[in-house]
């Protein structure tokens, strides 16, 4: 349900970097989400349609990458992805263990199309 | 066909309004809490147990958050604490504007321990840090062992765990142990407390938690502090 406010805040950062009337040229938003950030893609790329569809930004598409839980063991010295977001090591059972990634909600690249003939 | 690089955080905004929070806080010297759980896991019953525990002992305030009524203001005003309601109209969670504009209802001079009470929701409000400095998540029995696993965020990032409606454990098909396994498989760093809200077992020793956490974040010296703790203090002299 937060996925709503979540692409309200992607659509605030484009209006940063891209004045609003070249919204039609951007084609692609690209985002990293991690496996345990309590966000759904699909989701989020539903509320982002809905909240752009009367806006120029309307083709803009949102392309999502999806960066798996990671930890680091201190105490065996192994690097274990899992899906739930374990923090205990899965090898050895030590807690003496670092999280590495899994909970990024990162918004990296705006993809734009040249201006085409007729628009110029 | 060009690319802008940005590299930010979605929730940046939120973040930075999170941090002002916090620098008001620590300004203040207010412990801040930020209570989160499903609906009716009995965050506003244990709410009204720590500040009848804690009551001449701590300088409490309450942020209240639903999304409709003001029924858990008014539960908590009879405890004679300054309380505010944010009604969300809809909103599945606090979030760090929310709360600012909430502390300009809020005297927060002399306030010891701030409580935010979450939207009852254990998925949406582990995004939105509100600028406090622990999370406690409630999972109460009825709901089952599994809960950690299910909504790991919440877990991830709370500093308490409270077990609630403890007393209700022979009725219910919850394995404890499981319970506390599945949430220190995600956290080990979590304190865990069993609490009930009927017959009040745990709440001392969730409410001494509360007290060992105020005093790292002592009051500036010119603000008044109660009654009860000045007096005690004078006898220790």
């Amino acid at each position: 349900m937060h996925e709503l406010s979540v692409a309200q805040s992607i659509v605030e950062i484009i209006q940063q970097h891209i004045p609003e009337s070249e919204w039609a040229r951007v084609a692609a938003v690209r985002l990293k989400i991690g496996a345990v950030a309590g966000v759904v893609p699909e989701s989020l790329e539903f509320s982002f349609q809905a909240i752009t569809a009367e806006s120029l930004l309307s083709h803009a598409r949102l392309e999502i990458e999806s960066v798996p839980f990671r930890i680091h063991c201190n105490a065996c010295d192994v690097t274990l992805e899992n899906e739930i977001g374990f923090a205990v090591c899965g090898t050895c059972g030590s807690t003496d263990t670092k999280i590495l990634s899994g909970s990024e909600l990162n918004i990296t690249e705006i993809e734009i199309t040249e201006p085409e003939a007729e628009m110029l | 066909m060009s690319v802008v690089t940005i590299e930010r955080k979605v929730l940046e905004k939120n973040d930075e309004l999170a941090s002002k929070n916090r620098e008001l806080f620590q300004h203040h010297g207010t412990f801040v809490v930020n209570i989160v759980s499903s609906p009716g896991s009995g965050k506003t019953s244990i709410l009204e147990r720590t500040l009848e525990h804690l009551k001449g002992k701590l300088r409490i305030a309450v942020i209240e958050g639903d999304v409709q009524t003001d029924f858990d203001a008014q539960r908590v005003a009879k405890f004679d604490v300054p309380v505010v309601q944010i009604v969300t109209n809809g909103g599945c969670h606090l979030d760090a504007k929310l709360v600012q504009d909430a502390l300009g209802n809020i005297a927060l001079k002399g306030i010891q321990l701030l409580v935010i009470e979450n939207v009852g929701n254990l998925v949406c409000p582990a995004n939105y840090d509100l600028g406090e400095h622990s999370k406690v998540v409630v999972a109460s029995t009825t709901e089952g062992d599994d809960k950690p696993l299910k909504y790991p965020a919440m877990f991830r990032n709370a500093s308490v765990l409270l077990v609630n409606k403890i007393d209700l454990l022979p009725y219910v098909n919850c394995n404890i142990t499981e319970l506390k396994n599945n949430a220190l498989q995600i956290n080990p760093a979590l304190n865990v407390f069993e609490t009930s809200c009927i017959t009040k077992q745990g709440i001392d020793m969730w409410c001494a938690w509360l007290e060992s956490q105020v005093k790292n974040y002592p009051l500036i010296n010119d603000y008044p502090v109660p009654r009860k703790i000045r007096d005690s203090n004078n006898k220790q002299r």
